[in-house]
């Protein structure tokens, strides 16, 4: 079995992410190449095939232009398995390759099941599916996290592609995100507010056991796109990644991208009306209850 | 000038959801359904363009399913767009992302969209492929994640959303395909009085068999709840009870009370 995985370089610098595909190529116990538009000086630690196109000639952000070569690789390779990452690259990319390929794609993997069936994530990360591929060759996007990174020793086969085509957009560069007012990062508490705690007015409440607990307000997502919490203070994949002693989810569902940015805290205590929510599966204690009552009840326990 | 947004219905997320007799999807009964929230957003963006540019685009808000779909359609409708297309599908659950992207293609291929919207994910399935493969299918280009949209006499500026929080930006011409991220805009709540005036607008029914060609790629095996991974306790009852025993396990188990 052969896997083509698509590794990520953004801004000069290799993502950590493309061992994870590593990890997975491990798994699957198949053979890797590597795809990479990046730079023959950040290659990465591998002893496979690594077809290089130049970032720079290439640019890191033209999706006609690397579907074209990735195909053409394809081609060359023909690996069973085309993989990315489930990210802002992998997730754009990957249905224009399949398409090109007329290749069935399996999206936010987590799991390997057996030959051609994978474990995804659906509704919000609360249930799983298996999916089956119908076609010879399969796209597949893996979850941030689902694999293990791995590295190896030796040295990488570098096989130059040429650029082709830039195709019909023109990057035009990136902005950096919002300066960030709060470091959650160098917290040792962090009380998050989740859209659970039903509207903007009630954001002090959950503030107050932030203060009694000595510890920094953090919100997830769909609190911070409400406006009923500063963008800075957001916790997940777009904001920051923390990992406190404590980390209090307060009304939190815990969509895939909130969980990322908070799983490796050392104890994690979440409150949520519902059992099933999938905040419940990093957490060391779930209490099922509805936040607006817990949370002034411990804060007024916490003051004795 | 005209714009098609297409808009999915999903349940509630809060809900409880159970495997179908067959073990490949929910039971819909009990279940309470609303446009997909991503999708709101593309409805949003593509009214406020419709707004800026004299009202002149012609707006149509399309989505595939059962006659529930009706009711995301008329919200639609509501908040702005003109005109409803039902692809009317009972089956729609057993589709795949390619044949869904193929029954947008097949209707939207001879309409001379200018510009496509919609969600960049739905919230049951996450695919994340229906936009990427609908513009592939059309042949135009296709910006996803977006978090920043501008339009001028052609020429479209996207912002796409990047990990860390930083943005991408990038320029290209229409026609063309964006799907929109959490946070675009703020989606508006539809008013009485549009409420009332979307009674007028045209819903057109298509039948599903008239537009999808295209044979599945993938075939979901199973739904299931995830494996539980253990460790984590879970506490129920009543709220003073449930202060003492949280107060107790942070102070045994945590440095941060003492």
């Amino acid at each position: 079995m052969k896997t083509l995985l698509i590794g990520e370089y953004r801004e000069g610098t290799l993502l950590d992410s493309t061992y994870e595909l590593f990890g997975f190529a491990d798994q699957l116990g198949a053979d890797a190449a590597l795809f990479l538009v990046g730079s023959d000086s950040r290659l990465p630690a591998c002893n496979c095939p690594v077809y290089l196109a130049d970032a720079v000639s290439c640019s890191e952000y033209a999706p006609d232009l690397h579907k074209a070569l990735i195909v053409e690789v394809v081609a060359k390779e023909k690996p069973d398995y085309i993989v990315f990452q489930h990210s802002s690259y992998g997730w754009d990319l990957a249905p224009r390759v399949a398409a090109a390929l007329k290749a069935a794609q399996i999206s936010e993997v987590v799991a390997i099941q057996e030959e051609g069936v994978f474990e995804v994530c659906c509704c919000n990360g609360k249930m799983r599916r298996s999916v089956k591929s119908t076609t010879a060759q399969t796209v597949i996007t893996l979850q941030t996290g689902a694999f293990p990174l791995r590295q190896s020793e030796g040295n990488p086969q570098v096989i130059e592609v040429v650029a082709g085509s830039p195709g019909t957009m023109e990057f035009v560069g990136y902005e950096p995100a919002e300066e960030k007012g709060v470091d959650l990062t160098k917290a040792d508490v962090i009380v998050s507010a989740g859209r659970g705690i039903g509207k903007k007015d009630n954001v002090p409440v959950i503030a107050a056991l932030a203060k009694a607990l000595g510890g920094e307000l953090g919100a997830s997502r769909p609190v911070v796109d409400a406006e009923w919490v500063a963008h800075d203070h957001q916790v997940g994949t777009t904001g920051q990644t923390v990992a406190p002693k404590l980390y209090v989810a307060c009304g939190i569902s815990g969509a895939i991208q909130h969980l990322a940015g908070m799983k490796k805290s050392d104890f994690i205590l979440a409150i949520n009306k519902d059992k099933d929510a999938p905040i419940g599966e990093v957490a060391d204690v779930l209490v099922v209850a509805d936040v607006l009552q817990f949370v002034p009840a411990f804060t007024a326990a916490l003051g004795k | 000038m005209k714009i098609l947004v297409c808009i999915k219905q999903v349940p509630d997320m809060e809900s409880r959801f159970r495997p179908d007799a067959a073990g490949t999807w929910f039971v819909e009964a009990d279940l309470a359904f609303r446009m997909n929230e991503y999708d709101e957003y593309a409805v949003e963006e593509a009214v406020r363009l419709k707004e800026k540019l004299g009202g002149a685009p012609e707006l149509t808000a399309l989505s595939i399913g059962p006659d529930r779909v009706l009711e995301p359609l008329k919200k639609a409708l509501a908040m702005g767009c003109d005109r409803a297309v039902h692809v009317k599908d009972a089956e729609v659950q057993n589709k795949d992302p390619w044949q869904i992207a193929s029954i947008i293609a097949a209707y939207a291929k001879d309409q001379g969209f200018d510009l496509i919207f919609t969600g960049m994910q739905s919230q049951d399935r996450g695919s994340a492929q229906v936009g990427g493969f609908t513009s592939e299918l059309l042949g135009i280009p296709c910006v996803t994640t977006l978090v920043g949209f501008a339009y001028d006499n052609g020429t479209i500026i996207a912002k796409r959303e990047l990990e860390g929080g930083a943005r991408g930006v990038v320029k290209l011409k229409s026609p063309a395909l964006v799907t929109c991220q959490l946070g675009l805009n703020t989606p508006r709540y539809p008013t009485l009085p549009n409420i009332m005036k979307a009674k007028k607008k045209e819903i057109v029914t298509l039948a599903v068999s008239d537009l999808l060609k295209a044979e599945h790629l993938t075939k979901t095996t199973s739904f299931h709840p995830p494996a539980k991974k253990g460790g984590g306790v879970i506490l129920e009852g009543e709220v003073p009870d449930l202060v003492n025993q949280v107060l107790g396990i942070l102070k045994e188990r945590t440095a941060v009370l003492r």
